[in-house]
């Protein structure tokens, strides 16, 4: 104890030097605390960015005139701005991907996570992941090339680029991703509690469908939210096989195009910056960042109350 | 769901002969055995229609995946054309996204999982970084064309487009990164902390360096993401036909470097598949089908390693 004690500097020095190491570690703490507040950053850019720019819209367009009118032709000489035909297309696509995303989505993930295998759930388990990571302009070929060729066949009436075959392809692409989000908070739900249900007699199939889906309940509801989200944000596959066209229709055998459609249509071409086509495509975009943003908030809170569960 | 139960109920109150009870287990048995079937015919339904899309798109692209088609620029006639300024581009790209998404990610991440005070400042920021992951990345496009090309006049250049995917992949990294974190038991910090190390020596020397592999799945994921964006780009202005090369990042005359790359036009591997996609001609359809198949391949080997990465991490470390 002495001799380290003779070793050690002055009292003096060694505050010195705790001020210099917690002078340099404060200063850390400050560059990682802006790195976390640039995502806040991002955010505040999105709104700033989306405002100010359809802001200029709204000077020229009525919001009345935005939200009722039945035609969206900011292009054209006789220019309309009804924002009606492309909330049309982006729900009709949507609505089929979610009629073929939901349902599969949810059996494959109460089959993966109540009564596969351990074998077969380690193997079909990341190769969904795998699945979700598959860019989506190679779904928007499969679309184009593979689903409305084949639907042809059935139906030879059907035009090139329609809602069907854009619908059923974004299905396709979300199915992994909703059977994983719900097969995860399925596996979540406590071991005990299917225990207690077996020992009372009851079958696998009574077990999964009255204990486990019950109690997993809001995380599933937020795999089908942040589906839902992503069915509406989808860019690529619409843009390539639903059509550019903006038609005020929910019949899945014509083509029309969505909100994300249309931006992609506008920026392909070259508008001059600050133009009110160019500010149109703000507009759509405020339109669909509203639509997002409440379902990834509802999604979150889903599961977030799942998570505060067990 | 409150009415089948009380059925239940009575019927299970109601007595029974022996019959009844064993046509009961038989009938409950079959729907086991059914409803096992119909998930393992969806999971083999919905596996095996993708299997067939990928099989069908690389069998479309097949003749034309040869040298030639890297070595080569786009081109008016569909036979010489090639993916040369694609993926040229798209790995300068990444690389500028990497620089700017990873440190910050990472940075971001163990913040808000070591640093951050629990208060209502911390709760937005996080609500911020889920919101985020979720926005579509189209609006992340309009962003950049807003923030980068015509407030900070960027350009439409390469920078621009390495800096929306950043943004594109910060949430990823920052998710990822605090997943790895979390999993790291308290007691290595405290011991840590028991030897007289400050707070920064136990982020850097434990705490990164034990959820190094955790943070690099996030990393690789992020990654493939952005390399199979199409939609942002496009917002920010990809060029469809780029029958040049940037300038070379390493010269042969002093400083040796040079940042012109930069400032150059670019194209990238979805947007040029996606500009062949749309010429209504069949002979670009097939060249389309090449690009795809080098995409999903690029994806698939990247988003693997990242998969098997976790799950050995998973199954090595037992804290």
């Amino acid at each position: 104890m002495t001799t380290t004690q003779l070793k050690d500097p002055p009292i003096s020095k060694r505050l010195a030097k705790n001020i210099k190491r917690n002078f340099v570690e404060r200063v850390i703490e400050i560059i990682l605390m802006f790195a976390a507040l640039a995502a806040t950053f991002i955010t505040l850019g999105i709104v700033y960015i989306l405002v100010t720019e359809a802001s200029g819209f709204f000077k020229e367009v009525s919001i009345i005139e935005f939200l009722t009118s039945r035609q969206w032709s900011p292009l054209f000489e006789d220019a309309h701005y009804g924002i009606l035909p492309l909330i049309s297309g982006t729900l009709t696509t949507s609505f089929i991907a979610l009629t073929i995303a939901i349902p599969i989505g949810t059996v494959a993930a109460i089959y993966l996570s109540e009564f596969a295998s351990h074998k077969t759930r380690e193997t079909v388990k990341p190769i969904l992941e795998l699945l979700v990571g598959v860019p989506t302009v190679v779904f928007g070929y499969f679309a184009l090339l593979f689903v409305t060729p084949l639907l042809q066949k059935l139906n030879p009436d059907l035009p090139t680029f329609n809602m069907l075959g854009a619908g059923i392809v974004m299905g396709v692409m979300i199915i992994p991703y909703i059977a994983s989000v719900a097969e995860d908070a399925m596996r979540a739900v406590p071991m005990n509690m299917r225990e207690g249900s077996y020992a009372m007699g009851a079958t696998k199939f009574q077990t999964a469908i009255r204990v486990v889906t019950p109690a997993a309940t809001s995380g599933i509801i937020a795999a089908y939210i942040l589906g839902i989200s992503r069915a509406v944000g989808e860019t690529m596959v619409v843009a390539i096989a639903a059509g550019q066209q903006p038609t005020f229709t929910f019949n899945p055998l014509e083509g029309a195009a969505t909100i994300t459609a249309y931006i992609v249509q506008v920026a392909m071409g070259d508008l001059p910056h600050g133009s009110l086509g160019y500010q149109s495509i703000f507009a759509a975009g405020m339109v669909l960042f509203v639509i997002t943003f409440v379902f990834n908030i509802l999604g979150h809170m889903a599961r977030k109350r799942f998570a505060e569960r067990y | 769901m409150m009415k089948k139960n009380s059925v239940s109920e009575e019927s299970l109150i109601k007595p029974k002969t022996l019959e009844e009870v064993r046509a009961m287990i038989r009938s409950h048995k079959r729907n086991d055995f059914i409803f096992s079937s119909i998930g393992l015919l969806t999971i083999t339904f919905a596996l095996l229609t993708l299997l067939i899309l990928f099989v069908d798109l690389v069998m479309d692209g097949y003749p034309k995946l040869n040298y030639q088609f890297f070595a080569d620029f786009p081109s008016r006639r569909a036979a010489n054309a090639g993916i040369l300024s694609a993926w040229v581009g798209s790995s300068l790209i990444m690389l500028v996204t990497f620089i700017t998404a990873v440190p910050m990610g990472v940075a971001a991440g163990v913040y808000l999982e070591e640093y951050a005070p629990k208060n209502w400042f911390t709760d937005i920021v996080e609500i911020n970084v889920t919101n985020l992951a979720g926005v579509p990345s189209i609006i992340y496009g309009l962003l950049a064309l807003g923030l980068f090309v015509y407030t900070f006049h960027l350009g439409q250049t390469i920078v621009t487009a390495g800096l929306t995917l950043g943004l594109l992949m910060l949430p990823i990294v920052i998710v990822s990164t605090r997943e790895a974190i979390r999993s790291i038991p308290v007691a290595i910090r405290e011991a840590a902390y028991a030897v007289g190390a400050t707070k920064w020596q136990v982020v850097l020397h434990h705490v990164i360096q034990y959820s190094f592999g955790g943070i690099l799945t996030g990393i690789i994921i992020g990654m493939a993401r952005a390399l199979g964006e199409t939609a942002p780009i496009i917002t920010v202005g990809a060029l469809t036909f780029i029958a040049f090369l940037p300038p070379a990042p390493l010269t042969n005359v002093a400083p040796f470097i040079s940042f012109e790359w930069l400032q150059s036009g670019f194209t990238v591997l979805p947007i040029q598949m996606f500009s062949w996609l749309s010429r209504p001609e069949h002979a670009f359809h097939i060249n389309a089908a090449a690009a795809g198949a080098v995409i999903i391949m690029l994806t698939l080997v990247m988003n693997g390693t990242a998969i098997w990465l976790r799950y050995r991490i998973r199954k090595n470390i037992k804290w």
